[in-house]
C-alpha cells in the first residue's frame, strides 16, 4: 500500500448549486485532510461548474476521496491527477511601495526577469501580478521579500489536464 | 382560428392550478404517495400544518412526542415497507431535533425525506427568532438537501427530493422551506422525477465482472457469503436465495441485512461481527472467496482489517461505487444493483453443494451452543437471561413479528436469537447505534404494516431516551408490543468497564422509575415479569392482546454479551467467554 503523501489535483465538474462548496469541503474536513487551495469557476459546458481542488494524501486516500466527491448528487464527475499530467498556472500580486520603483534598480531586472507585470502604480505604491507555476511564485516572492512587500496574495491553482476529460460525452451518455 | 391555438396549447402545457406553496407541499406528497407522516408543529412550518388540518382526510399526521422521535418513526415506516418515510418540523430547535435520525438514516440507507420549515426568506441569516442553518448543519448527513425560497420552486425540488431518496442506495433527503416561500401563491403543476444528470442511482452490471466473479465462484473450495441490508434495499431476497441455493454456499449476514431469507434456512449460517457467531467469523479467515452482497464492511463487523479474510478472494456486489475497496480490496467488483447482478450470474454458476465445507460451520455452532446458546436460551441459573425472552417471543411470534431493536445488549441478543419468516422484519440501528431508536421506530413500523406483529425491544437506558413516545402510541392506538429488558444498567457500557476497565463502573449504573406505572399513566396495558416461571405466560399475553402492550423483564443485572469480537481484534479470535 501506497503511504507517502503526494500532490494531487482534483478537478471535479459540477451542477451549480448552492451548498456544494460546503458538501465538498465536508469531505475532506471529515477525513481531517487540509485543502491546499480550491476554486471554483465556469467549465466549458454551460452551466457546469468546474472546480480545481489542490491536496496532499496517499493515492490510496485520493482514490477513496474521488468516490466520496463523485457520490454527491450534483457532482457530475471528478478526476485527480499529479503534476505531469496537468499544465497549470497560479497567479500571485504584490503590493509594493512605488519609491522602489524608482530607487532600486534590481526591482526593475526582478520584474522583466520573472515576466511579472506591473498591473497600476502610483504614488504609494505599485501593483504587480505573475501567473505561473508553483515554484515560479515562490521564486518571485523570495526575490522581493527583501524590499519589503505591503501586501501578498495568492490565487488558487486552475489547471487542465493533458488527457481529454470526457464531460460532454458523459453528460451526454445520461439519458433521464 | 383563435380558438383553435388556444385549444392546442391547453393540450401541450401541463394542468396547473394556483395554489400556496403549503397547499403545493402537500399535493407533492399525496402525489409521491404519501399517507402518513410524522412530526411536530411550529412557527415556521405553520402554514404547512394549517393544510395537513384540512387534508386530514387523505394524508396522516402523527404527532410524535419529540422531533427525533418522528424521524426515527419515518425510519421504522421505511424500513418495513421499503417507502419513503416522510418527518415534519419547524425551524431552529425542531429542525435540529431531526438530526440524529438523519445521521442514522443516512449511514443506514433508509429513504426518508424531513421537510423544515425556515424564517421568511428576507431574514435569512439575520438571526431571527427560530433561524437555524439547518441546509448547514444536515449537509454532511444527508444524501442531498435543499433550501426553497420561492413557492414555483417546490414540485420540482419535491419531486426530487423523493426520487433522490428512494433511488440508488436510499438516503435521506432534507428539503427547508422558508415561511414566505409557504404563503407564496403560483401556478401549481407536478411532474415525477425520473433522473438527475448528474446523479446516477445504479451503476450497470458488468458482464466482464460478473463472469470473473463467477469463475471464482465455480472454483472455489470454501466459499462464503456475506450479506448486508443491500440484498433487502434492493428487493433482491428471492434472487439472492436462488443463487446461494444453486451454489451451495453458506451465507452469514449483517444485522441489517437479518431476515432477508428465514432464519431457518439450512444455509443461513448466522451473523458476522462483534457479536456475531462463533463459525463465521473463524470461517471468514478460512475460507477461499469470500462473496460481499449489499454490504459494507462495516469496522463493527470486519474486526482488524489487517488480519481480515486475508486468504481470500473477495467478491463484492455493491451498489455504491464509493464503497468498492473502501475497507476491504476486492479481487472482482460487481457494480449495480443486487437482484439484476444476482439473476445475471446466476445461469453462470455450477450447481454445488459444499457439505464438508458447510461442516465446518455446523461443527463450530456446536461449540457456541455448548458454550454460550444454551445457557443464553436455556439458563440453569436464577436470574433471567435476555436470551429466553427472545426465546419466549419466538415461540409466541412462530418467526412473523418484525422486531425492532434499541441499543445495547439487548440488541444484540434480539438480533443474535429473533427467528424471521419473512423480509424487512429486523428494524434497528445499525451504522449509527442510536440509543432511543427503537420505541418510535417500532410505532412507524406497526402505522406502516398495522397487520404484522410489531415488537419493540428496548434497555432501560435506551428506553428511557425517547419514552415519551409512549403518548405517541397511546394517542394513536398503535399496538406495538414493548418490551423493556430491565437490568438497571447501561449494560453494553457496563460490560466493557467489566472486560476493559477493570468492573469501573463510571457512570453506568440506573436508578429506574417504576415503568409499569409510567406505561399505565399513558393507559397501557403493562406487566413486570422477574421470575421465570411466569415469562412464557406473560409473553404470550403480552403477544395476544389486541392492543399496546409493555412487558418489563427484570433480567440479571450482570451478564455479558459473548461471542465478542474484542476492538482491533481479528474476527478469528473472537471470545466465547
Ligand atoms: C445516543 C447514544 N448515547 C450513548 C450510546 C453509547 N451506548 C451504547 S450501548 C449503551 C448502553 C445501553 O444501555 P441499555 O439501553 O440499558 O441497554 P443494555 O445494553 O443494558 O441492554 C450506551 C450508553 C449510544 N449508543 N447512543
Amino acid at each position: 500500500m501506497e503511504t507517502t503523501s503526494k500532490q494531487f489535483t482534483v478537478s471535479v465538474y459540477t451542477e451549480n448549486n448552492i451548498g456544494l462548496l460546503n458538501r465538498i469541503s465536508a469531505i475532506f474536513q471529515r477525513r481531517h485532510i487540509n485543502i491546499e487551495s480550491i476554486n471554483s469557476s465556469v467549465s466549458e459546458i454551460e452551466n457546469v461548474s468546474k472546480w480545481t481542488i489542490v491536496v496532499n494524501l496517499t493515492e490510496e486516500q485520493m482514490k477513496k476521496i474521488i468516490g466520496q466527491i463523485e457520490k454527491q448528487v450534483e457532482v457530475i464527475k471528478a478526476y485527480y491527477h499529479t503534476e505531469e499530467e496537468i499544465v497549470y498556472q497560479e497567479s500571485c500580486i504584490f503590493k509594493m511601495k512605488s519609491d522602489l520603483l524608482f530607487n532600486e534598480q534590481q526591482i526593475q531586472n526582478i520584474i522583466i526577469d520573472n515576466n511579472a507585470r506591473i498591473v497600476t502604480v502610483n504614488k504609494q505604491f505599485f501593483v504587480l501580478e505573475k501567473s505561473g507555476r508553483k515554484e515560479e511564485i515562490e521564486l518571485l516572492y523570495r526575490e522581493l521579500s527583501g524590499f519589503g512587500i505591503m501586501q501578498f496574495t495568492r490565487s488558487g491553482r486552475i489547471a487542465v489536464s493533458k488527457e481529454e476529460m470526457k464531460i460532454s460525452k458523459i453528460l451526454e451518455a445520461i439519458n433521464y | 382560428m383563435e380558438t383553435k391555438t388556444i385549444q392546442k396549447q391547453q393540450k401541450t402545457q401541463p394542468q396547473t392550478e394556483r395554489l400556496s406553496g403549503s397547499e403545493a407541499i402537500i399535493k407533492c406528497l399525496l402525489a409521491e404517495g404519501v399517507k402518513t407522516l410524522y412530526g411536530y408543529p411550529g412557527g415556521a412550518i405553520m402554514p404547512v400544518y394549517d393544510e395537513l388540518y384540512k387534508c386530514q382526510d387523505q394524508i396522516h399526521h402523527v404527532l410524535t412526542r419529540h422531533e427525533q422521535g418522528a424521524t426515527h418513526a419515518a425510519q421504522g415506516y421505511a424500513r418495513i415497507s421499503g417507502e419513503v418515510g416522510v418527518a415534519i418540523a419547524t425551524s431552529g430547535p425542531g429542525a435540529t431535533n431531526l438530526i440524529t435520525g438523519i445521521a442514522d438514516a443516512q449511514i443506514d440507507s433508509t429513504p426518508m425525506v424531513c421537510i423544515t420549515g425556515q424564517v421568511a426568506s428576507h431574514l435569512l441569516g439575520s438571526d431571527a427568532f427560530q433561524e437555524t442553518d439547518i441546509v448547514g448543519i444536515s449537509t454532511p448527513v444527508t444524501k442531498w438537501n435543499h433550501q426553497i425560497t420561492k413557492a414555483s420552486e417546490i414540485p420540482e425540488v419535491m419531486a426530487k427530493a423523493f426520487y433522490i431518496a428512494r433511488s440508488g442506495r436510499p438516503g435521506p433527503v432534507l428539503i427547508d422551506i422558508t415561511k414566505d416561500a409557504q404563503f407564496e401563491e403560483f401556478d401549481f403543476s407536478y411532474k415525477k422525477c425520473t433522473g438527475v444528470r448528474s446523479y446516477k442511482a445504479i451503476p450497470e452490471t458488468d458482464k466482464n465482472a460478473l463472469s470473473a466473479a463467477a469463475e471464482l465462484i465455480n472454483n472455489a473450495k470454501k466459499p462464503m457469503v456475506v450479506w448486508g441490508q443491500g440484498v433487502i434495499l434492493g428487493k433482491a431476497e428471492a434472487a439472492f436465495k436462488a443463487f446461494i441455493e444453486k451454489a451451495g454456499i453458506p451465507a452469514a449476514w449483517t444485522i441489517l441485512g437479518v431476515s432477508a431469507i428465514p432464519t431457518e434456512h439450512p444455509l443461513n449460517v448466522g451473523m458476522v461481527g462483534m457479536h456475531g457467531n462463533y463459525a463465521p467469523n473463524v470461517l471468514t479467515n478460512e475460507c477461499d472467496v469470500l462473496i460481499a452482497i449489499g454490504m459494507r464492511f462495516d469496522d463493527r463487523v470486519t474486526g482488524n482489517l489487517a488480519t481480515y479474510a486475508k486468504q481470500a478472494k473477495i467478491i463484492h456486489f455493491e451498489i455504491d461505487p464509493a464503497e468498492v475497496d473502501k475497507n476491504v480490496k476486492t479481487d472482482v467488483a460487481v457494480l449495480g444493483d443486487a437482484k439484476v447482478s444476482l439473476k445475471a450470474i446466476l445461469p453462470l454458476i455450477h450447481k454445488k453443494s459444499h457439505n464438508v465445507w458447510k461442516r465446518a460451520f455446523d461443527d463450530l455452532y456446536a461449540i457456541e451452543y455448548e458454550k454460550v446458546i444454551k445457557n443464553d436460551l436455556h439458563p440453569t441459573k436464577e436470574g433471567l437471561t435476555m436470551g429466553e425472552v427472545m426465546k419466549e417471543i419466538n415461540i409466541q411470534s412462530k418467526g412473523e413479528a418484525a422486531i425492532v431493536s434499541d441499543v445495547g445488549q439487548h440488541q444484540m441478543i434480539a438480533c443474535r436469537y429473533a427467528n424471521f419468516n419473512q423480509s424487512k422484519s429486523n428494524i434497528t440501528s445499525g451504522g449509527l447505534g442510536t440509543m432511543g431508536f427503537g420505541l418510535p421506530a417500532a410505532i412507524g413500523a406497526k402505522m406502516a404494516a398495522p397487520d404484522r406483529e410489531v415488537v419493540c425491544i428496548c434497555g432501560d437506558g435506551g428506553y428511557q431516551m425517547t419514552i415519551q413516545e409512549l403518548g405517541t402510541i397511546f394517542q394513536q392506538k398503535a399496538a406495538v408490543k414493548i418490551v423493556v429488558l430491565n437490568n438497571e444498567f447501561l449494560g453494553m457500557v457496563r460490560q466493557w468497564q467489566q472486560l476493559f476497565f477493570d468492573k469501573r463502573y463510571a457512570s453506568t449504573e440506573m436508578t429506574n422509575p417504576d415503568f409499569v406505572a409510567i406505561a399505565k399513566g399513558y393507559h397501557l396495558n403493562a406487566r413486570r415479569v422477574t421470575k421465570r416461571d411466569e415469562l412464557a405466560e406473560a409473553v404470550q399475553e403480552m403477544m395476544q392482546s389486541k392492543e399496546a402492550y409493555f412487558l418489563e423483564v427484570c433480567v440479571e443485572k450482570e451478564d455479558n454479551v459473548f461471542p465478542m469480537i474484542p476492538t482491533g481484534a481479528s474476527v478469528s479470535d473472537i471470545r466465547l467467554s
